[in-house]
């Protein structure tokens, strides 16, 4: 009872200004953000990726499966190391202003191309889910290619993949702490560190904090994904 | 009887030495085949014949390997706008109705008019529920493919490519996959479209449909043509030997 009153003290000691030095809920409330804007990235481009994928074009296809390889195969922290030392150190890639500003964005590009090779791959399982009579009956009605993909395939995709883009969410939720890689100090990874260093003596405090933080977030949005999943899929 | 020489400039679809191998296996072999506006052809053989490929060579769901198929006296064109504007042209009714599972049978309908002839939605609607109501399912409009039965799926099928105003119809062995009493409400229909002057080229196993409203009639076995006759010179004295065991085999029950 009294470790917890002194981890307690710990965790809620204030800088001199007046605001906490370890600001955990703060550091969740970064993590969520990461995963909101390359949550977005991901499934837009994860769309794009698959479109090319199931396109009657040779070129295009090749182009999705390379990428796809490409981001699947490598680790998300050489992904990340990546976006640092080669994007941002040697080709000076900035978007004006502060570098934790660079940071956040290429951090959050980064686990947006991860994540779009991820989605893609859940889309593609979607679309095995669609009957190819699907796409005949679009063509024969005269649909184009884009317009078939766009009203036919693509919506039952989606209602198909729900489940395996939930995972590949949830994933994301928890590999938004490799941002810490790429600089992202705020986050929890990153907060987590900090506090071990100077909280030794309540490192497994510590972890448990930030464990039971990142159980409650994804518990629900598995629930969710599962719910949806169930509700979305289109009858046969 | 012959019913092969006819006017060019009512030649609804013509092919012209079409071959297609899948593999090592000759599906179509020399096919020449042309349907005049307002005829009813009616392709039957055994499993396997290539029937089902020759209509659906026709709007390019399967392409060929060489020969040509004219269209409305156009050639058919590869891949693209022009090829999706032709094959609105061509409706098509498939064995397993393909109708689209997200949308409702309206939407089905609807969906073509709106999105490819940009016809306004509300003349879209109306003229979708006209169809429905011709088919008999004006009542499942609203209702989505998985809730109706095999039969109203089929009519429903129908009423989606007729919205499209096509100029020829092909039915890819409509019936093939429905329960035996729901076979007669599809036949019905096609019937009706039939006499209301539908060019139409049907694939299908139902004799007693092709002795009643075909005006020609194709047997096709092992990839070739092998007759060309009306039904009734067909059934009653078939030429080859493959049709008349065809028709042994079917005829027997």
């Amino acid at each position: 009872m009294e470790t917890l009153t002194q981890y307690w003290e710990f965790v809620t000691q204030k800088k001199p200004d007046g605001t906490l030095l370890y600001d955990v809920l703060g550091a969740f409330w970064v993590n969520i953000q990461l995963t909101l804007w390359a949550g977005a990235v991901a499934m837009v481009l994860g769309t794009i990726i698959l479109a090319m994928r199931i396109s009657p074009i040779v070129s295009l296809r090749a182009v999705a499966t390379f990428f796809t390889n490409i981001f699947r195969d490598i680790p998300l922290t050489v992904v990340m190391l990546i976006m640092w030392l080669v994007i941002w150190t040697q080709l000076g890639v900035s978007f004006g202003g502060k570098m934790s500003t660079d940071f956040y964005i290429l951090a959050i590009i980064g686990l947006g191309l991860y994540h779009a090779s991820f989605i893609a791959e859940a889309l593609r399982s979607g679309v095995n889910t669609v009957p190819l009579g699907q796409a005949e009956a679009a063509r024969a009605i005269g649909l184009t290619f884009m317009q078939s993909a766009r009203m036919i395939v693509l919506p039952q995709a989606f209602r198909g993949a729900i489940a395996p883009i939930g995972n590949t969410i949830i994933a994301l939720i928890k590999n938004t702490t490799v941002a810490s890689v790429m600089g992202v100090a705020t986050e929890t990874s990153a907060v987590m560190s900090g506090m071990i260093e100077t909280g030794a003596n309540f490192v497994l405090l510590i972890f448990l904090t930030f464990a039971i933080g990142y159980v409650l977030i994804v518990i629900p949005v598995g629930m969710f994904f599962t719910w949806a999943s169930r509700i979305l899929a289109v009858k046969r | 009887m012959s019913t092969e020489i006819q006017d060019a400039s009512d030649t609804v679809v013509e092919l012209i030495d079409v071959q297609k191998h899948f593999g090592e296996l000759h599906v179509l072999k020399d096919i020449n085949l042309s349907v005049a506006r307002g005829e009813v052809v009616v392709v039957i053989g055994p499993s396997g014949s290539g029937k089902s490929t020759l209509c659906r060579t026709i709007n390019r769901l399967e392409p060929i390997d060489s020969g040509q198929i004219l269209v409305g006296g156009q050639a058919l064109p590869a891949e693209g706008k022009q090829l999706a504007m032709l094959r609105a042209e061509v409706g098509m009714v498939f064995q397993s109705f393909n109708l689209f599972a997200h949308k409702t049978i309206l939407d089905n309908v609807t969906l073509g008019p709106i999105k490819v002839r940009k016809t306004p939605t509300e003349q879209a609607r109306a003229e979708a529920f006209e169809l429905l109501d011709r088919v008999g399912i004006r009542n499942q409009a609203d209702k989505l493919p998985a809730q109706l039965s095999g039969g109203q799926q089929q009519r429903a099928a129908i009423a989606r490519a007729l919205a499209m105003h096509p100029k020829l119809m092909l039915f890819d062995e409509p019936t093939s996959a429905l329960d035996p009493e729901m076979i007669n409400e599809v036949l019905d229909v096609m019937t009706d479209l039939a006499q209301s002057g539908m060019t139409m080229l049907v694939v299908t196993h139902e004799m007693g449909f092709a002795r009643r409203v075909a005006n020609r009639l194709i047997f096709m076995s092992d990839g070739e043509i092998l007759e060309r006759a009306t039904p009734n010179e067909f059934f009653t004295n078939p030429q080859t030997d493959r049709a008349k065991d065809f028709l042994a085999k079917i005829l027997q029950h």
